[in-house]
């Protein structure tokens, strides 16, 4: 299964297997990782699930699409260029090995 | 001190999580009937039905998080409310006490007076209707509404034959303007979905469904979503006002200052309403919750969020924000057979409620505008050279 490490805005790290084809959210949420809300459950509604993804890794996600990106500009921290809706982010063997840090604030 | 939640929904479990969040030290009972760890709803209608999610991605959290965040989850049924001893009774005989009180007791399904239909809130619910589905061929979904829509959307993508009885003239007529109704009648109908309109059913066999008019339908499988009754017989019988739900005022409480109600359960004012509403939707239920857990920590202030439902049906994602009661114009930003338009609605001049079709962008500038009660006129919202956004910073 592939280990994702999510690390915290204070540098607390948790390094936890998900299932190819969860999300990144789920990963956080059924391994009670703080600092990834999913407020709305996962369906894109609300940005409290935004990431900063490690660079290097950008090139396995796919692409952000529409609805990411407008629900994206209203997240509560600031967006970055590494910024992602981990609800939208399917798990795939290529990312074994993910680093994604969760913001300051989801809300 | 104590807070008492009964509900353990989207509604009970967020008034939990909101209270450790905001800095709650004391005991939190959260009390459900069902069990296991709340969970999610919106699912069970969607990629549950198509196999494309399990349970566990509808659990909102783990077992463990109910343990590390010192959540007393309870499963039973609540049989009544004490308000002068303030406690609560449960079906087991135990009793619990509470210095606050929130009911997030949700709502049921509205029966059919017919045998033979399934309906559709549970897991187990979901669980037994996606294994009848397996087998079907025909399915009969009755009541052309989101939950309606949303099943018949699923069956027909498992390759069911589809039928949807609806008795007003139009679909989800109870929420939408007709061009969104007509927009969506035309989806289903082109994905070969037969949509019965002012339809009045007369029974259900083993194999049928007889509708008026001497229409039949053959049915292995019927689901009806005909909408829901709020669950308020607690409150009433505690003596608490009901109306068409638990009656609260702008902090989302009852007359006894101890007792909240929330969700699918409540009626409240609304700064987007013209009178008392009862709104059936995540967002009220997680945002009412975060009010309340607010009031507990000592940071009252009156409920005012946004009002915002989605559904999806097939590729179709309908977002919906403000409330359009009321409303006497409709304008529509972007054309319905490019599949990405917004339909814009406005009281007395007053822009109300957005319901945005594949065009997300047009919603979220939507919740601000109307959060903002700002200033947009039919002319800007239908003109696409108009931007939103900049509206908003006016």
């Amino acid at each position: 299964m592939p280990k994702i490490t999510y690390i915290s805005n204070a540098g607390v790290s948790r390094t936890v297997d998900v299932p190819v084809g969860d999300t990144v959210m789920e990963g956080a949420v059924q391994n009670d990782v703080d600092g990834i809300v999913a407020e709305c459950g996962g369906n894109c509604q609300c940005a409290t699930c935004h990431v900063y993804v490690e660079e290097k890794f950008l090139p396995v996600l796919k692409p952000i699409a529409e609805d990411e990106d407008a629900m994206l500009e209203t997240a509560a921290s600031p967006r970055k260029s590494n910024s992602r809706l981990s609800c939208q982010l399917h798990v795939t063997p290529a990312f074994d090995g993910l680093v994604v840090h969760t913001p300051p604030t989801q809300q | 001190m104590a807070v008492v939640i009964i509900g353990g929904g989207q509604g009970g479990f967020q008034t939990a999580a909101s209270l450790r969040a905001e800095g709650y030290q004391e005991r939190i009972t959260l009390i459900g009937d069902e069990p296991g760890v709340p969970y999610q709803r919106p699912p069970l209608s969607k990629g549950f039905l198509l196999g494309k999610q399990e349970q566990r991605h509808a659990e909102l959290r783990p077992a463990a998080f109910y343990e590390t965040q010192r959540i007393d989850l309870l499963t039973g049924r609540v049989t009544a409310i004490d308000r002068v001893a303030r406690r609560v009774k449960l079906d087991s005989g135990e009793q619990i006490e509470y210095d606050t009180l929130v009911l997030a007791t949700g709502a049921r399904n509205r029966p059919l007076p017919h045998e033979g239909v399934f309906y559709l809130r549970t897991l187990p619910e979901a669980t037994e209707i996606r294994q009848r589905l397996a087998a079907a061929q025909d399915v009969v979904v009755i009541g052309g509404g989101f939950i309606g829509l949303e099943v018949a959307a699923a069956a027909r993508t498992l390759g069911k034959q589809v039928t949807v009885v609806e008795g007003q003239p139009r679909l989800m007529a109870r929420v939408v303007a007709p061009v969104v109704s007509e927009y969506f009648r035309g989806q289903h109908e082109a994905k070969g979905v037969d949509i019965l309109l002012n339809a009045v059913l007369l029974g259900i066999s083993e194999k049928e469904v007889l509708l008026e008019e001497r229409t039949r339908r053959p049915a292995d499988l019927v689901i009806a979503g005909i909408g829901v009754v709020p669950n308020v017989e607690l409150a009433r019988e505690a003596g608490l006002p009901v109306g068409n739900g638990i009656t609260v005022d702008e902090y989302l409480r009852t007359p006894d200052e101890r007792i909240f109600a929330i969700g699918d359960c409540a009626e409240s004012p609304s700064m987007f309403a013209e009178d008392l509403c009862r709104l059936e939707s995540v967002q009220n239920a997680v945002d009412q919750a975060a009010c309340v857990a607010k009031a507990n920590v000592g940071h009252r202030a009156p409920y005012g969020a946004v009002p915002w439902f989605w559904t999806d049906q097939y590729d179709i994602h309908l977002q919906m924000a403000g409330l359009p009661t009321g409303f006497d114009q409709v304008v529509t930003r972007g054309d319905p057979e490019s599949r990405k338009f917004s339909v814009f609605y406005f009281r007395g001049g007053k822009l109300c409620a957005v319901d945005s079709v594949n065009r997300p962008a047009d919603h979220l500038a939507a919740r601000k505008l109307i959060g903002a009660h700002a200033t947009v006129s039919p002319d800007q919202a239908k003109d696409e050279s108009f931007d939103l956004k900049v509206s908003r910073a006016e």
